[in-house]
């Protein structure tokens, strides 16, 4: 099975937690005409991650990069999930019953419904046996 | 009492720069003949006894550094011998030796002098209970001030530091009326004592404050002597002098500097040249009459300014300002000294940090804080936060390692902190603002 184009370039990018921040972030994405799909702010003491899936990923790793950002990217996974309840529920047990860790997720709700993004430890494993359960990833292509 | 001895403190100008020209003069040949390392340095300098014909050639004599007393660790620069001593005191050193300060008999009188005045001129005497709550042992403050207290007449409560509430129980029960402390030590009580219900404005007769060994600002007093009803008076020294010498009087107008104890000169840290009065520069000390460890132009590293004319109340010596930074950039953290440069060579073998750093400095309730700013390696950025936070982890763990005092990391964006051509302004002490 071809997993590759199921794993998602997410840009992560470290900021100090501080009025502005953000706003940098997204005015240089919006300057170079890079469109944010999803999207979140993990917070920790004193600083914090803005991780973003983007249409433009490259570009937008190189114009934050020139700004003096620390940025990385990071393999994620998107997975549809029924926009009703239990339907967070679904997926994590899947997950769960497998033995993988989801490191840290976030949800949006996409244009053909809702849409869970996650990082787990294990990529691979985790779309096998989410297709496998018969639920929906969404491609790389859907994103960029 | 308005003066302990009034003679010596209300003398004219005149009469006092002759005094302490015959002391120089003699303090001079006794070094020249007795002590090796003034009779090098004076040497090298090129300079003889005889040449010291008026006060003003003390410029003429080489510095002394706080370096040389480390070279000379334990007691190579003393010129008594153990017979003639009759104490130690050692200042803790963060960095490499500490450094041993030995007393004579006439050293232990002089510095005990040099505090009644001062004592007396803001307001303490007979009838007094002073409270000594600096540390007793090798530092000098509690043996210092003990002595001081003593020496006017009033009674010494001898609680050093620590056991707070028990010192708080005390100063109730026999009616302490001073306390000499660190300032951040009287904030800590003053906290104690709300905890447990006791007011120290009513419910003791506390009226003064003896405050130093520490960095503290015009604000602090003002906070001080509003929330605990007491006046708090500023006091200066180092253990190199002998320990806390120098008061401020009641007029709280700067520390009086007494002329035939210490000859006081202002320079300029960079070029070594004498400033005028009331321009700022390095503190530099010469001790006229000490006998176990003579110290001629000594440079502490504290900046000041010095004010030559008659106090308000009437004393015709010198007084410095309180202190408003340090030569080195040295700063006093919970009683540690701690060097920038120490930072910065620590930071300098952890790869995932940059070598740009900023130090903030707070006095958090009692205590102070140190926040070190850091700036995060673009390669060592992972999208985890538990991989950063370890960084953060790392970083403290090696600043407490080396600088010894508990230290708080920021972690901020590459590029972010401020850059300096020349010097930098890598510290921002938040206690002298």
């Amino acid at each position: 099975m071809d997993t590759k184009k199921y794993v998602i370039r997410q840009i992560s990018i470290f900021s100090e937690n501080r009025p502005g921040r953000l706003a940098a972030i997204a005015h240089a994405l919006g300057e170079e005409k890079i469109n944010i799909l999803a999207f979140s702010i993990a917070e920790a003491n004193g600083f914090g991650v803005v991780r973003a899936l983007v249409d433009h990923p490259e570009k937008a790793h190189d114009k934050l990069l020139s700004m003096g950002f620390n940025i990385a990217f990071t393999d994620v996974i998107a997975v549809r999930m029924k926009d009703q309840p239990g339907g967070l529920y679904e997926v994590a047990k899947i997950l769960g019953d497998s033995g993988i860790n989801i490191e840290y997720s976030y949800a949006y709700s996409g244009k053909e419904g809702a849409v869970l993004i996650l990082r787990v430890d294990l990529v691979e494993d985790a779309i096998k046996k989410i297709q496998n359960s018969g639920a929906t990833l969404l491609e790389r292509s859907v994103f960029h | 009492m308005k003066c302990w001895d009034p003679r010596i403190e209300e003398m004219p100008k005149e009469e006092l720069q002759r005094m302490q020209y015959k002391l120089l003069k003699s303090l001079v040949y006794r070094l020249y003949s007795f002590s090796p390392f003034y009779h090098d340095r004076m040497k090298e300098q090129k300079v003889h006894p005889d040449d010291i014909c008026k006060l003003s050639d003390v410029h003429k004599l080489p510095f002394m550094f706080k370096r040389d007393l480390r070279d000379n660790y334990p007691d190579k620069i003393f010129t008594a011998t153990k017979d003639e001593l009759v104490r130690y005191h050692v200042s803790s050193g963060t960095t490499g030796k500490p450094t041993v300060v030995g007393y004579t008999q006439n050293d232990l009188n002089n510095w005990t002098t040099s505090l009644a005045r001062g004592l007396t001129s803001l307001g303490l005497g007979r009838g007094d209970v002073i409270q000594v709550s600096y540390g007793y042992g090798l530092f000098t403050g509690g043996l210092g001030m003990h002595y001081g207290a003593e020496r006017i007449g009033a009674t010494v409560l001898p609680a050093s530091v620590g056991n707070t509430e028990r010192q708080i129980e005390l100063m109730q029960d026999l009616g302490a009326t001073a306390i000499a402390c660190t300032p951040s030590y009287l904030l800590h009580i003053g906290e104690v004592a709300e905890k447990m219900g006791v007011n120290i404005k009513k419910d003791t007769q506390l009226r003064t404050g003896i405050l130093g060994a520490e960095p503290w600002t015009e604000g602090m007093r003002n906070r001080i002597q509003d929330w605990l009803g007491i006046r708090a008076y500023d006091i200066y020294g180092t253990s190199e002098l002998s320990g806390p010498m120098f008061t401020e009087c009641a007029e709280q107008k700067g520390f009086h500097i007494w002329s035939d104890i210490a000859l006081v000169e202002i320079i300029d840290p960079k070029t070594g040249e004498s400033l005028e009065a009331g321009e700022k520069g390095e503190l530099t000390i010469t001790v006229l009459q000490k006998e176990a460890l003579p110290m001629i132009r000594y440079r502490i590293g504290d900046i000041t300014t010095m004010e030559e004319g008659i106090c308000a109340c009437g004393r015709t010596h010198p007084r410095i300002q309180r202190i408003q930074g340090r030569v080195d950039d040295m700063l006093i953290i919970r009683g540690i000294n701690v060097f920038p440069s120490h930072i910065e060579y620590a930071l300098m073998a952890i790869p995932e940090v940059g070598e740009h750093f900023q130090i903030v400095v707070e006095r958090k309730g009692a205590l102070d804080d140190m926040l070190v700013r850091v700036e995060l390696n673009k390669e060592s950025f992972s999208d985890k936060i538990n991989d950063i936070m370890k960084i953060r982890q790392k970083v403290e763990h090696r600043l407490k390692n080396s600088l010894n005092v508990n230290v708080d990391v920021e972690l901020v964006e590459p590029g972010s902190l401020p850059r300096f051509e020349g010097k930098s302004k890598k510290v921002i002490d938040k206690r002298l603002m």
